[in-house]
């Protein structure tokens, strides 16, 4: 096949892209001689989808290597009592001690943590989506406060953890502002505040996923904005929405800088939900703890691998939540 | 009635939505006023470019930070982006789907595994393999070796999933324009699709190394957090992948619960270049994604 072909075939398109495409597809044979050398062709495709299947495999296998191993090694010293058991501190001996506490006051955590972020992401969301969209483009106080908002969330989504831990500290743990000290109350605005841009974006997402046929047959039936935004289009956004905030709860389970600096470390759990002053120590910030300062590898082991159990529990919910969705969207 | 309620709801909303903002602000106000005084008192450049972090003594130099966290981010890139690259591609383009439906939850899954647990995993299997492997006095396993090896790992499943997303996203007319013109399969990726997925698949790449800079204790776990410059441990200028170091982050996170004075303030000033760097990478990973878009 030559250039001449391409240029009578392809050429005649309006699509530049295209027909520069078509031309990067074609270089190969222009150096080539005129005959082309299929087999050779076939053998250096062969070669390549060769290297790819080998770093696809590999790809998995590093990753699965990693999890895998914990997991193994964790298994050693996981049974009921090592969950149920809280930790003997760092003289004990090594077949003695649990991580009931740190399960506890991860339960907490996001408890608080959801609380906080949950309701003003959604309302959020449907501000952003329900409210603020109708005015795009508009002049005035309140599209310029929006797309202020849009940038913001952006903003947020990049910023590192360890950056939300500092000014977690500063303003709640630190004397410098409100002087909370480090705990429970302390630790959980500040996840808050990191989980934010997470669920204010699923949730837009699933917001602008509703048909606008529901909005328009709510509207004609007499209903105000708010009253179809509630009633009609929440619901209907649910299954997206939750996705969201369970993504939102893996995230603080998995989190370890900004609590490392805001929660204490403590290994004795806050005495209830509502003993909010009190530090605490979440399950990833004990897998550091026993790792570089007590040096009981065994145990981070275990308490890593109940760390991944749990992210493979929220994955599957979120899988099965998502499958709830499009079955639901194709049935209508 | 039903219209004061919608138009009170209304501000309800728009507070709700300014709460973003208002963090924002809150971040950019906390640590830009803890940071500055840093910054004015031992002055701009000294701190960027001082070698020495004593803060007992009042010297306070970030530049073996940046040192590390730049190094070990190119570690990771270099080890982990040609895996990515391959695992993206193939998924996207030669696994049959059967493979891909599994493998792709899986990677998917990997993504949201805790930090520390590859830091553990560094900590106990790589820092002492790589403690035996290489026989350099001073070589203690905890390494840049050792974390950009953590790193690239932890960055896979990132990069993976935007590119993988950024090559399917290509439209098919081009893929089959250029295999109706007779291209094999592999020139159709090659010279074809890659090319066309290519501010996507940059993007991907960039947002894989703000990341990188951003991860902080898995860092702190296997690197060693020597406030030493990095540097060669022997004539061999490849030890240098043998030193320990310390990242930005890393240096937060060791030190801010007991730093006081002037060290807390360095400690900010290093959350500011932090923030200012990831704000450079994000950045341009956006100008690819757009200019990748009107092109």
């Amino acid at each position: 096949m030559s250039e001449q072909t391409v240029r009578s075939g392809g050429m005649t398109r309006e699509d530049v892209t295209f027909s520069r495409l078509v031309r990067l597809a074609m270089s190969a044979d222009e150096a080539a001689p005129e005959q082309v050398n299929l087999a050779r062709r076939h053998l250096v495709q062969r070669a390549a989808f060769g290297l790819l299947w080998l770093s696809g495999i590999a790809a998995v296998a590093v990753l699965l290597a990693v999890v895998g191993y914990v997991v193994v090694q964790g298994a050693k010293v996981l049974n009921w009592e090592f969950l149920s058991s809280p930790p003997a501190g760092g003289l004990a001996a090594s077949d003695v001690g649990g991580m009931s506490t740190t399960i506890v006051s991860t339960i907490y955590l996001v408890f608080w943590v959801i609380v906080i972020a949950g309701p003003l992401g959604v309302l959020a969301a449907i501000y952003l989506v329900e409210y603020a969209e109708e005015m795009e483009g508009g002049t005035g106080l309140i599209p310029a406060l929006v797309s202020v908002v849009r940038f913001a969330v952006e903003i947020l989504a990049g910023v590192p953890s360890i950056i939300f831990g500092l000014f977690g500290y500063a303003l709640f743990v630190s004397a410098v502002a409100l002087g909370w000290s480090f705990g429970l109350r302390s630790a959980a605005v500040t996840g808050a505040c990191l989980v934010l841009p997470v669920i204010i974006r699923a949730s837009e997402e699933a917001i602008r996923a509703v048909p606008r046929s529901y909005r328009e047959a709510s509207l004609a039936l007499g209903a105000t904005k708010w009253q179809t935004a509630w009633k009609v289009v929440l619901p209907a956004a649910a299954p997206g929405i939750i996705t969201g905030i369970v993504l939102s709860v893996g995230r603080v389970v998995s989190e370890t800088a900004v609590f490392f600096v805001t929660f204490g470390g403590t290994v004795r759990a806050p005495d209830s939900l509502f003993d909010l002053s009190s530090p605490g120590r979440s399950m990833a910030l004990h897998v550091y703890y026993l790792a570089m300062e007590t040096r009981a590898f065994d145990k981070a082991m275990g308490t890593g691998a109940v760390l991944i159990l749990t992210i493979i529990l929220i994955n599957l919910v979120i899988n099965v939540v998502s499958r709830r969705l499009t079955s639901k969207l194709k049935g209508r | 009635m039903r219209k004061i309620i919608d138009t009170g709801i209304r501000y309800v909303l728009l507070l709700s939505a300014l709460v973003s903002v208002f963090v924002v602000f809150l971040i950019l106000l906390f640590t830009l006023r803890e940071g500055l005084p840093a910054f004015r008192e031992i002055g701009v450049i000294p701190m960027l470019t001082g070698t020495v972090w004593r803060p007992q003594q009042g010297q306070l130099g970030i530049l073996s930070m940046i040192a590390g966290s730049i190094l070990v981010t190119i570690g990771a890139v270099v080890l982990g982006v040609p895996l990515a690259m391959g695992g993206a591609i193939f998924l996207a383009e030669v696994a049959p789907p059967a493979v891909r439906e599994t493998v792709r939850p899986a990677v998917e899954l990997l993504a949201g595994i805790p930090s520390v647990v590859y830091g553990l995993f560094g900590m106990v299997v790589l820092v002492p393999a790589v403690r035996t492997t290489f026989s350099v006095p001073g070589n203690s396993g905890f390494s840049l070796l050792a974390a950009s090896i953590v790193l690239a790992v932890m960055v896979l499943p990132t990069i993976t999933n935007i590119a993988e997303d950024a090559i399917r996203a290509v439209p098919r007319e081009y893929k089959e324009g250029s295999l109706a013109l007779g291209a094999t399969r592999w020139q159709t990726i090659s010279r074809v699709t890659l090319p066309a997925a290519r501010s996507g698949i940059i993007a991907a790449i960039i947002l894989g190394v703000g990341r990188a800079l951003g991860e902080t204790m898995a860092m702190i776990m296997v690197i060693g957090n020597s406030i030493r410059m990095p540097g060669p441990l022997s004539g061999n200028p490849l030890t240098l992948l043998l030193s320990q170091a310390r990242t930005l982050t890393g240096n937060i996170a060791v030190e801010i619960k007991y730093a006081t004075g002037l060290h807390e303030d360095a400690l900010f000033a290093t959350g500011v270049v932090l923030f200012v760097l990831i704000t450079l990478v994000n950045g341009s990973a956006r100008l690819v994604i757009n200019r990748g878009g009107t092109e």
